[in-house]
């Protein structure tokens, strides 16, 4: 147990105990209870920047090391950096939150429990080396996750979207433990570390490819690229700070850094190149493209983050083309890790600002809605400005970071063009020229949310509340973020050097070897085509966004109805309850004789199957005992008595003819040499009918209930095919005697051990008196039955005697 | 011998299940009794029926006895049946008194748990 699982699990911790914190300090917000965590983890996680641009620091506590499930941590440049991001914007959002969640009307005991298990969990993924321990931590923050979004529990879409979250990320996330599953077929480890550095031994495993599908399924669904999107939008019903944190700066971010983690395993295969780059450009796209309609502003970032997280993702995809060269020092695909790495910090940034700023803006003027707002620029200066340097980010214009991201993202997709791998030649330019049209679609949304709600006239009379600037500590958390934003814009290389060059190396192994090799984001200048395309991003989103009341109605109106996916996702949803719903209705109908004839047709069917397809019928006709004429009397008899039962329309009738068969039956034993039995079978069947009269006196008649026997009915089958299974199986099974009967030992030893002749009652009582003893366990507890069933009348008798 | 018996067990069990799916509660349990008669039969077909002597020593100078270990297990069972049986019985009688009918359709589950 080192220092960093006590900083994984510090936030956990703290989450049981502030609920018992919050009874005490009713007069203190309990956000201030829950702020020290993250600040403490962040510096905490700062004093590894150093150390971790030399090695990766690891530690090891056991847990179950017989299967090899270890909490092994590994915090390298990869880990570090998603750490820092957790514990960093986890700090702001907690700061925000403090002034965002009244402190009356809320259950803020609940929402800083949530939050901090959900920094335990989001720590617990990017740290762990273990495949099941970074499988439970993904886990625990689809369940934080889903507290989180169903925070206001009391709204049916709150509700509505975590419970689809839920079902979204959880399914990737099992498809996600098959996936490490089988990576542990492959590898015998669960050590990512071991795993990764076994990766050209096992790239031809037959294993390999759906284990690489199925992570990339989970990685799929929590980073919410299309077509597993959709919960993204709905989980927006989460209070903003959770908004802020989760959905925008670190969960979503989770799939892709399992991405980024696996792609010195699986980019091996050009496989996982195509499948990242075209899952992650038409995410861009889509998201994108969706984000134009939109007009709440929580909406307009969700889409945009799905669209940002896709070009992170085609950027992860692009950079793994890497691995198939071997000279890494000019190596242009590794640019395009960087800006991954790069924008997935910048993006982080500006997304966490942009969403407390949507979140200022509903809580100062009580609206979300794009088409009631404008004009707050005069009125919240300070809001505008952070939410100005966010959205000019995120369109990509300098002098912001999101720019040098972009540029760095378009010149990794024009090299691509010239890629001379997986056949890329011929249409490798599809993927600028999409990657280029959603970028001009980002300008326009970002334009959207910046000048529709800052510039033009107010509408005081749409809006719910007098809209005034924001307190001081509202503002704080997002300045900080803006600060970053353009910070970061200006000096690049501030963070190149000791943050995304360890995060690089750590996802391209072979990368640490080349000393030489050294992140330099200030080669932005100068005319490349990537600054030209970023010129025309600007024209053309100019020209959009002025155009956009004509072609935004367009896209509302005339999407396809096959490209709603979410309608389709609610579509299966419904189907799959009504669907399991009308099979239960149907298969379960109540009547006993619907099981009965499952289980009988069950039952043959498997007997004869069993029969026919093993090939087991063999009928052996040598051994066979005379038939005596007394035998075939006593067998006509049996016969008479059963057809008599079966067809007798009087109850009378039917128990003598029972009776008859009894009595029969008791004489067949006679002749088989077994007298305890002829005795039993004679006294039982003497009660039997007896107790048959008594009951049936009390009955009425055969009521005409039956139905006329039919030849042809389900009930004739069933019965023949019983009778014929049960026949074929006497006939094989007879004489198929492979060794010996035990009853030789009971015969010798009747006498010497047991003191006893006659050997069938020794049997009973001695040999095998446990039967006995249970059996007359038996009768006791059916007499009890009886008499309780007789005596026992709580309720209809009463009812009755009531109602008289 | 065999052969007859068994042919006869198969005819007991088709009878069995033929009122057994019928609708009276009565015609049930006569059918559950048939069914216990064919599995005895069975059980003692299969031990055999090897017309050895009676299992019990000392009435005739010979050492070739019938199986006694299949007729222990059926001297088992028919208590046992014997037991469900009278159970059964009473059930259905009880199951008449409340429902005012002998026919399974009134016993159907959702129905009752109505009332």
């Amino acid at each position: 147990m080192s220092l960093l699982h006590v900083a994984i699990l510090l936030p956990f911790i703290a989450a049981l105990l502030i609920p018992l914190f919050y009874r005490w300090t009713k007069k203190l917000h309990t956000g201030w209870l829950a702020l020290p965590i993250p600040v403490i983890l962040f510096i905490y996680f700062l004093t590894f920047i150093p150390k971790t641009a030399q090695k990766a620091t690891t530690a090891t506590l056991e847990w179950i090391p017989r299967y090899g499930i270890n909490f092994t941590v590994v915090l390298d440049g990869l880990s570090l950096l998603f750490a820092l991001l957790i514990t960093g914007i986890g700090s702001l959002v907690v700061f925000y939150s403090i002034f965002y969640l009244g402190k009356n009307k809320e259950r803020l005991n609940n929402f800083y429990a949530f939050l901090l298990i959900f920094m335990t969990a989001m720590l617990g993924v990017v740290l762990s080396d273990n495949l099941i321990v970074l499988y439970l931590f993904w886990e625990l923050t689809s369940i934080s996750s889903f507290l989180l979004i169903g925070y206001w529990y009391h709204r049916e879409r709150s509700r509505y979207g975590a419970r689809k979250s839920m079902m979204i990320t959880v399914f990737g996330g099992l498809m996600m433990l098959g996936g490490f599953l089988m990576l542990h077929i492959m590898t015998d480890s669960f050590s990512i570390r071991e795993i990764l550095s076994n990766a050209p031994s096992i790239s031809d495993n037959i294993f390999f490819i759906p284990a690489m599908i199925l992570i990339l399924l989970g990685a799929f669904t929590k980073s919410a690229q299309v077509p597993f999107h959709i919960w993204l939008p709905d989980a927006m019903e989460a209070p903003t700070p959770v908004s802020a944190y989760l959905h925008s700066a670190t969960m979503v971010k989770a799939g892709l850094y399992i991405v980024a983690r696996f792609t010195p395993l699986f980019a091996i295969s050009g496989v996982w190149f195509s499948v990242i780059s075209i899952v992650g450009i038409t995410t861009m796209l889509w998201g994108s493209v969706n984000a134009t309609k939109k007009t709440d502003l929580k909406a307009i970032l969700a889409y945009s983050t799905i669209s940002q997280l896709g070009m992170i993702m085609t950027l992860l995809g692009i950079g793994s083309a890497s691995l198939h060269f071997d000279s890494m020092n000019d190596n242009i695909y590794v640019m395009a890790i960087v800006a991954a790495m790069f924008h997935l910090f910048n993006h982080a940034t500006f997304k966490g600002s942009l969403f407390m700023v949507a979140g200022i803006v509903d809580h100062e003027t009580g609206t979300r809605d794009i088409r009631r707002l404008g004009g707050l620029m005069r009125i919240m200066p300070i809001t505008a400005t952070i939410a100005f340097i966010g959205t000019f980010a995120m369109a990509g214009i300098p002098p912001f970071n999101g720019f040098l991201s972009k540029e760095m993202f378009f010149e990794s997709l024009t090299e691509i063009i010239h890629l001379n791998l997986f056949n890329l030649e011929s249409w490798g330019i599809i993927l600028p020229v999409v990657a280029w049209i959603a970028s001009v679609f980002t300008f326009v949304y970002s334009m959207m949310i910046f000048f529709r709600t800052f510039a033009g006239k107010t509408k005081p009379y749409l809006l719910p509340k007098k809209p005034h600037e924001a307190s001081l500590g509202l503002l704080a958390p997002p300045v900080i973020l803006a600060a970053f934003v353009v910070g970061v814009g200006l000096f690049p290389n501030f963070i190149a050097a000791p943050i995304l060059e360890p995060a690089v190396k750590a996802i391209l192994p072979t990368l640490s070897h080349a000393s030489s090799f050294h992140i330099h984001i200030s080669f932005w200048h100068g005319f490349t085509p990537a600054l030209f395309m970023t010129i025309g991003v600007i024209v053309f989103g100019i020209l959009l966004y002025k155009t956009r009341r004509s072609w935004i109605p367009f896209i509302s109106s005339k999407v396809p109805k096959a490209f709603r996916i979410g309608k389709t996702y609610d579509n299966g949803m419904f189907y799959l309850e009504q669907g399991s719903y009308r099979l239960t209705m149907y298969v379960m109908t109540g009547w006993l004789r619907t099981y009965l004839n499952y289980m009988l047709f069950a039952f043959i069917a498997l007997i004869l199957g069993t029969l026919f397809i093993t090939d087991s019928l063999n009928f052996d006709f040598a051994n066979l005992t005379q038939i005596t004429l007394v035998d075939g009397v006593l067998a006509a008899v049996v016969f008479v008595t059963l057809i008599g039962i079966m067809f007798s329309r009087s109850r009378i009738t039917s128990i003598i003819l029972l009776g008859a068969m009894g009595y029969t039956i008791s004489i067949f034993f006679v002749i088989a040499s077994a007298p305890d039995l002829a005795l039993t079978q004679l006294v039982i069947e003497t009660i039997s009918v007896v107790l048959y009269l008594l009951v049936f006196y009390h009955l009425p008649q055969f009521s005409n209930i039956e139905e006329k026997p039919k030849l042809f009915s389900t009930k004739t089958f069933l019965s023949i095919g019983v009778g014929v299974a049960v026949t074929l199986i006497a006939l094989s099974a007879y004489d198929t005697t492979f060794y010996d009967s035990i009853s030789k030992y009971y015969i010798d030893n009747v006498y010497k051990e047991a003191a006893g002749k006659n050997i069938v009652n020794v049997i009973l009582v001695d040999f095998r008196g446990f039967d006995t003893l249970f059996e007359t366990a038996v009768l006791a507890i059916a007499s009890i039955g009886i008499f309780g069933m007789i005596k026992l009348r709580l309720t209809k008798r009463r009812k009755k005697n009531e109602n008289e | 011998m065999e052969l007859l018996m068994s042919i006869l067990i198969g005819l007991m069990f088709a009878a069995a299940v033929y009122l057994i799916l019928s609708k009276s509660l009565l015609r049930i349990i006569i059918g559950t009794a048939i069914l216990s008669h064919g599995v005895n039969l069975f059980v003692l077909t299969m031990g055999g029926i090897k017309r050895g002597n009676v299992p019990i020593l000392g009435i005739k100078a010979t050492s070739l006895y019938n199986d006694p270990l299949p007729q222990a297990l059926i001297l088992t069972a028919i208590v046992i049946s014997f037991g469900v049986t009278a159970f059964f019985l009473v059930l259905a009688y009880r199951a008449y008194q409340e429902l005012d009918s002998e026919s399974i359709s009134k016993t159907r589950g959702h129905e009752a748990d109505d009332e």
